[in-house]
């Protein structure tokens, strides 16, 4: 029996992390700069298509079906280019992750991305550990009222910021952008970016470290993908331990000093080993070795290390070269899967048909007689026009077999599509009365489809259904 | 059963219980839970005053909303046709003689009337419009009265041999069992199948001239302006085989279809029409 006293339900340890400067923490706000410039900034690049076409470099239209990027235009069909870039996504992690550790959730994570300028916000609102963590046992006062007051709305505009550059990806930015200042945009704008500004404010603000270790999958994946040659943040306890602060031969380097676990975003202490909550963000290392350099001491008691180099450099020797951790089959293998399906697709791309036609053969009925005792098959072809201006495609159908074509509506055999858009079209055969395809069961055809601008076709093999068994 | 106790190790209340020295725990629901459980009975007084929800004995409570699922239809179909009415005026004044097929009004008024003919014709006609024995194959290029596309919405407008529209139309072939031997009838379904390249001078092509000539034409090729069909083409309505032939020239046939501008609206006929002349025989 569980005594009442013991609570399995521990609250959150609030987290008040150190201002640091370091080559790590240099690097962090540059992917930041970057990470956030191509989030805020991507939709108002212009890219020119022509007349019909939006001139949005990058543009998820989800009303018009289409997903524009820069020079690609997705159509929905295509979808398969999308899976392949989640599936390169993906390879792409297991690579970063076996050679570096999880990279990824130090230092390119929108969580971790924005939990980072979040914390940056408050400490220019609030001041530095010392000053957050005396603001946060005092009690509540005018001043403290003032400056959470000062924060959050700083946290809230920045989560608007957030909600507010996401829909500008669905619709034509500009537009949207003075739909939304007059209150004249969908409804559904403004839910996103309700919805994206609380998500941001809390998963930024409040919870941070919390999503990482509860809520993301990811770290409980990442096990599998590194073994001991992964490079990862770690602390050197043959060298630090035992702690303490004297100059004592006895004593490792370690002084103990906190200044890792003062800076730690996820309020861990690196020196306890491997852990499932460090994001290998190494401003641990930052600190740890400006703390090192004042002392005199050799930098990198807190460093990317792999396992494997452990005991070569408790037994005194080198640690293998940067490369070699890097380049080990597994990465290779990664980098290779990787690469294969980007070329794939980049390959599946400038094959990409540029006419497209599907055929439908109506089977209800699957043939008709004519009045004459010819046989009539009826077809649903469908065009695709992806150019921006209207073109006109020609028809017709392989001549071996004496089938006369013609087409609903005109008396032309070729139609003209939109742009931009799929016309649908009923096509008919007719074989004459007593002839071959008439008579047997099923013939097989062909339809060639021709862009009568350029002179490029296509083609589609059906059937036609004679009135034979 | 005793009275309820606090229990020594947990110092929690008991239930009262005990069976063989066990005893339960007073592990009551929690708050939060029980409050919960209270705002959704609060909840559902709330609902069933305010939306239709007591069965009486005839009908339901109407709620005070006044909400019905039914005057949500209502609505949904009339901001549908409200959507429409710019096209259903045009469909209404197009001259159907001049009916552009690459227009958009043509393509709305095929996919309206799709829906037309899948709930009205296809009954009869086949939900491909193949028709069957004795209802006619919408699809092939043989009419009885007419394949333009005015013809075509004249028959579905006022129907076929029906007695409640003046203007339907109307033809009756004589069962000519009541005046020619069955003789007779033989030599002229061995006669039939031979058009159009048949002897004229042989008895089968007398007996046609005198009594079938005068509605489906001296060669056998047939008369739409009295829907008498063509009998020298590929197409039988009622089977083309020595019996059928003989069946139908024995009792004669009598197609009914009814008029369908008493119970469409004009813009569905024309709809139902222009979507019957595109499937490939319309004239």
């Amino acid at each position: 029996m569980t005594p009442a006293s013991e609570n399995l339900y521990a609250a959150r340890e609030p987290i008040f992390p150190k201002r640091v400067y370091g080559k790590f923490r240099t690097l962090k706000w540059v992917v930041m700069l970057v990470t956030l410039g191509i989030y805020y900034l991507t939709p108002w690049i212009r890219w020119d298509r022509g007349p019909n076409l939006p001139d949005q470099a990058v543009l998820v239209d989800l009303a018009g079906r289409r997903f524009y990027f820069f020079w690609i235009e997705i159509w929905p069909h295509e979808f398969y280019f999308v899976a392949g870039l989640l599936i390169m996504a993906g390879l792409g992690l297991f690579l970063f992750t076996s050679a570096l550790g999880r990279v990824w959730c130090g230092y390119t994570c929108p969580q971790t991305v924005w939990t980072d300028l979040f914390i940056l916000v408050e400490r220019w609102i609030e001041g530095d550990r010392n000053a957050r963590l005396k603001l946060h046992r005092a009690g509540w006062s005018l001043r403290k009222a003032r400056l959470r007051m000062t924060k959050w709305t700083a946290w809230a505009l920045i989560g608007l910021a957030t909600g507010g550059a996401w829909v500008f990806y669905f619709a034509d930015a500009p537009t949207l952008m003075r739909d939304l200042l007059s209150f004249q945009a969908a409804p559904v704008a403004y839910a996103t970016i309700a919805v994206l500004t609380a998500t941001t404010f809390v998963f930024g603000g409040l919870m941070r470290e919390q999503v990482c270790i509860y809520m993301c999958p990811w770290p409980r994946i990442q096990g599998a993908m590194m073994d001991n040659d992964t490079l990862t943040v770690g602390y050197r306890d043959w060298r630090g331990e035992p702690r303490g602060k004297s100059r004592d031969a006895n004593v490792g380097d370690c002084v103990d000093c906190m200044a890792c676990v003062n800076v730690c975003p996820m309020g861990i202490d690196i020196r306890d080993g491997q852990q499932m909550e460090c994001i290998t963000c190494a401003l641990c290392i930052d600190a740890c070795d400006d703390v090192m350099g004042k002392l005199g001491r050799d930098r990198g008691l807190i460093d990317y290390l792999a396992l494997s180099d452990a005991p070569r450099e408790q037994a005194g020797e080198v640690p293998r070269p940067f490369w070699q951790h890097v380049l080990r089959p597994r990465t290779i293998l990664y980098t290779c899967i990787w690469a294969a399906i980007g070329a794939a697709m980049v390959y599946a791309l400038f094959i990409r048909p540029e006419i497209e036609m599907t055929v439908a053969p109506v089977r209800n009925p699957t043939f008709v007689t004519l009045s004459d005792g010819a046989v009539r098959n009826t077809y649903e072809l469908r065009l695709r026009n992806k150019h921006g201006e209207p073109r006109m495609f020609g028809l017709h159908v392989n001549g071996d077999l004496s089938l006369n074509l013609s087409l609903e509506g005109t008396a032309y055999s070729a139609v003209q599509v939109p742009a931009d858009d799929t016309l649908k079209l009923r096509v008919y055969l007719t074989a004459a009365s007593a002839s071959t395809p008439a008579t047997q069961g099923e013939t097989p055809v062909r339809f060639w489809v021709e862009d009568l601008g350029n002179g490029e076709r296509a083609y589609r093999n059906t059937v036609f259904n004679g009135a034979g068994e | 059963m005793g009275e309820p106790r606090k229990d020594d190790l947990t110092g929690r209340e008991t239930m009262g219980h005990e069976f063989d020295g066990i005893e339960e725990l007073n592990t009551p629901m929690p708050r939060w839970w029980l409050i919960t459980f209270y705002l959704t009975v609060i909840w559902g007084i709330g609902y069933t005053i305010a939306f239709p929800a007591w069965p009486m004995i005839s009908g339901a409570t109407a709620g005070l909303l006044g909400y019905s699922t039914r005057g949500e239809v209502t609505q949904d179909i009339a901001s549908h046709e409200a959507a429409n009415a710019n096209l259903v005026e045009d469909l209404n004044a197009v001259n159907l003689a001049a009916f552009d097929p690459q227009s958009d009004l043509h393509r709305y008024a095929v996919a309206r009337g799709a829906s037309v003919f899948r709930a009205q014709c296809s009954q009869c006609h086949g939900s491909g419009a193949a028709g069957a024995k004795g209802y006619p194959n919408l699809l092939d290029n043989d009419w009885l009265w007419g394949g333009s596309l005015e013809e075509v919405a004249h028959s579905v407008r006022h129907g076929i041999r029906n007695e409640t529209d003046d203007d339907a139309h109307w033809s009756q072939m004589p069962a000519f069992g009541e005046i020619r031997e069955a003789t007779e009838i033989d030599t002229l379904v061995s006669f039939l199948p031979t058009l159009p390249d048949a002897d004229w001078d042989s008895p089968g092509g007398a007996l046609f001239a005198d009594n079938c000539a005068s509605c489906h034409g001296d060669a056998g090729l047939g008369d739409r302006s009295q829907g008498a069909p063509n009998l020298a083409d590929a197409i039988w309505l009622y089977g083309g085989d020595p019996d059928s032939l003989t069946q139908t020239i024995t009792y004669s046939r009598f197609g009914v279809m009814p008029a369908w501008g008493q119970r469409l609206t004009e813009v569905d006929v024309r709809a139902v029409s222009t979507y019957v002349h595109s499937l490939g025989g319309g004239e």
